[in-house]
């Protein structure tokens, strides 16, 4: 199905129903391939399923965490354990995710085991491990790193992840999609609209609400300054890495002006509480927005200047171009999404393959790249700021007058909702039950799917390239850790 | 190159005026609920309060900003709304300090920032203090990767089971005196992720803390009023943080 419909995997679903385990491997494509769910049923005192990754290799990182989470295992794969639960924090036989464990369990003060030590080093003459993390640098999230080396290249590289782990999907169980919502929007809040979005249309599908359209077009309108901002954020990181000063201080200002805009427009910086199931908590003024537009479409112009300004810095071109190589294969192997698939010729948008929201009636381009090295990602990033303020000026120009929320009324099923989030493809998979609560939730984002691929990057480049890599990934720990 | 340091200097001084004067530049802050007595329309708005921040007594609102994650639940889609305070100098001591500081760290501080499993907005603000709109540098703030140069450790998020041991082992590695800010709802009660068996509610459940920003996130301008607290060059809004070490949050 990958190789001939050219489906990507958007990713696992395990549910523990009353007496069988469910797991559904969801793929989406485009035209006819749209979305392919893969159903596999067993009875629930089975705990031994098939391993799938040696014929879709995107779905490894979910067969771990799915490991871990549920206690069930996956016979071929070649690596579980050691994944979400850290081995030297949790002891065996913990499963959170099943329905026996309670969430409130105090599990406090564990000590942890100091001599955690990788599975595999590399035993060579003058090899050497570099361990990075999980507190590193000035200002960075936890994450941690071993970098394996035999002279200046780094020939091995290994990412431990989840240091941040919240567990937000077992938190929002049980609760009322009101409450849900606050954690959607908060797990991972550089792109908070994306989320709560995802999540929200996910409800709206479970409830078939049909969402009004000035309520829609504004979603649109806030996802595209998200999608600005975050980029401008992206941009900002890149010029830091490569410690080109007068390039970061101005896309650093540019960043903090869009976060300014959106608190002007919004109240809140990062667009917290502004979804509601069935479409918005509050209405904006038309007049409001086209300001922002203004704003917003000055801010691309200087934007834009500071593309054109780093496309003549031979100092940062050598910096940034032919490192962090992913080739248009490993693209695919790896279901990659977002500018990091699309700066490798992978172009795929769901904007645009699954239109949502309204985005089937904006008229946009999706920029990409083919030679997948580092300037190939700041390149898209700054083609996508370009249309996202397009679709911004087509929003204000259309916008009608009218109601914004049409609230829904909860019902059991389960649906899924999709985004294109700054970062790339998320989904969020939602089940209600008679009460119209949060029984599962799901959560796959853009940037658990690129960190799985984030090590080949990073593997065959010397040690000073690592920091650039890792920014021209515009990674988030925390929406890969929930 | 020439071109960089020609752009540099057209751009001229963007850093703000605080804390010489008051900064008024409209989506600096979200603003923060501040109560009052509303009568028979407390208990309306209260009920709307998802995380416990609100309480009431006969019709008086009382406002544990620790507890607000800035949903607007209780200003949007509601008749009579709370009211907000646009301000941003909202930082809160503890009442009995841990360890003074002292003169020599008033204007040369060393700042190291731990991600306990933070959601990327609050530690996006305290990026932020080192752009040219905040620019903390110019008020003697530098930011440190190691923990043997820190004098004060700005802990972000609600403290995650697998981040404790780290941050355990980074406050002890610290030079004394040193000093604690916890900056953000979670940080400070466990925001939307308290009562959970996988994070502890927030920085004092594991270390000793000195000074709170509230906020989710809080602004660049609280997060420096919260660091310009901790030297002692401004005073604290509240003192409320005290409470937040005994009382357990509620489920």
């Amino acid at each position: 199905m990958v190789e001939e419909w050219h489906c990507s995997f958007a990713g696992l679903i395990v549910e523990e129903g009353a007496s069988a385990w469910q797991l559904r491997y969801a793929f989406y494509g485009e035209g006819e391939a749209s979305w392919v769910h893969v159903l596999v049923s067993a009875p629930l005192p089975e705990k031994v399923f098939p391993s799938v990754v040696e014929w879709i290799h995107a779905a490894d990182w979910h067969e771990r965490e799915a490991e871990d989470m549920f206690g069930v295992r996956f016979e071929g794969h070649p690596h579980l354990g050691d994944f979400v639960l850290h081995d030297d924090v949790w002891q065996e036989g913990v499963e959170p995710m099943r329905h026996g464990f309670n969430a409130q369990t105090a599990m406090h003060n564990r000590r942890p085991k100091v001599d955690w030590r990788p599975r595999r080093i590399v035993h060579e003459p003058g090899a050497f491990i570099m361990p990075i993390g999980p507190k590193f640098s000035g200002i960075t999230e936890s994450v941690h790193f071993l970098l394996e080396t035999v002279g200046e290249d780094v020939i091995r590289s290994s990412t431990r992840l989840f240091y941040k782990w919240r567990a937000v999907e077992k938190l929002a169980e049980g609760k009322t999609v009101e409450e849900a919502l606050l954690l959607a929007e908060r797990f991972a809040a550089t792109t908070a609209l994306a989320h709560g979005l995802a999540f929200c249309q996910g409800v709206e599908s479970v409830c078939g609400v049909q969402v009004p359209p000035r309520a829609r077009a504004l979603r649109v309108f806030l996802a595209e300054l998200e999608r600005l901002r975050q980029h401008a954020g992206a941009i900002q990181e890149i010029c830091e890495s490569t410690a080109l000063v007068v390039a970061t201080s101005q896309a650093g200002l540019l960043e903090e002006e869009l976060l300014r805009l959106s608190g002007k427009l919004t109240g809140h910086r990062y667009l917290f509480g502004l979804l509601a199931p069935g479409g918005l908590l509050c209405d904006l003024s038309t007049e409001a927005c086209r300001e922002t537009l203004k704003r917003a479409q000055n801010i691309l112009k200087r934007l834009n200047d500071l593309e054109r300004r780093l496309s003549v810095s031979s100092s940062f071109l050598d910096r940034i171009e032919d490192v962090g190589v992913i080739p248009a294969q490993t693209a695919r192997d790896y279901s990659l999404v977002g500018p990091v698939a699309r700066a490798s010729g992978l172009v795929r948008d769901l904007r645009r393959t699954l239109p949502y929201s309204g985005y089937e009636a904006c008229n946009f381009d999706v920029p990409s790249e083919r030679e997948g090295d580092g300037y190939a990602r700041l390149r898209v990033l700054f083609a996508e700021a370009r249309q996202s303020a397009r679709i911004m000026e087509q929003i204000v120009t259309a916008l009608t007058e009218g109601e914004v929320c049409r609230a829904p009324r909860y019902r059991s099923g389960a649906a899924l909702g999709w985004v294109e989030a700054p970062r790339g493809a998320t989904f969020h998979w939602v089940r209600l039950d008679e009460g119209g609560r949060i029984a599962r939730y799901r959560i796959v984002t853009a940037s658990f799917t690129n960190w799985h691929s984030f090590h080949l990057a990073a593997e065959k480049f010397a040690f000073q390239d690592f920091p650039i890599i890792l920014a021209t990934f515009d990674l988030s720990v925390a929406e890969n850790d929930r | 190159m020439s071109q960089w340091v020609l752009k540099g200097l057209r751009t001229g001084i963007k850093t703000t005026v605080y804390p010489r004067a008051a900064e008024r530049d409209p989506g600096v802050t979200p603003g923060l609920p501040r109560g009052g007595d509303f009568g028979a329309a407390a208990p309306a708005i209260v009920a709307r309060c998802l995380t416990g921040a609100l309480d009431q007594t006969q019709g008086v609102i009382s406002v544990d900003s620790r507890r607000c994650v800035h949903c607007y639940r209780c200003v949007r889609g509601i008749e009579r709304p709370l009211n907000w305070e646009p301000t941003y100098e909202w930082a809160g001591a503890a009442a009995q300090p841990t360890q003074e500081l002292g003169q020599p760290f008033r204007n040369s501080t060393h700042i190291l920032v731990v991600d306990a499993g933070d959601c990327g907005a609050c530690l996006n603000e305290v990026k932020q203090l080192n752009n040219p709109y905040y620019n903390m540098h110019r008020l003697g703030f530098f930011i440190t990767p190691t923990p043997r140069h820190a004098d004060v450790l700005l802990v972000v998020g609600p403290v995650t089971d697998q981040m404790r041991f780290a941050l355990e082992k980074i406050h002890q590695a610290m030079p004394t005196p040193k000093r604690v800010i916890a900056v953000g709802a979670c940080a400070l009660s466990g925001g939307v992720f308290a009562n959970s068996f996988a994070c502890a509610n927030g920085v004092a459940d594991v270390l000793p803390v000195d000074v709170g920003v509230p906020g989710n996130p809080p602004p660049p301008l609280a997060i420096l009023h919260g660091l310009l607290v901790a030297v002692g060059r401004k005073p604290p809004d509240r003192t409320e943080l005290a409470e937040s070490q005994a009382a357990p949050a509620q489920p």
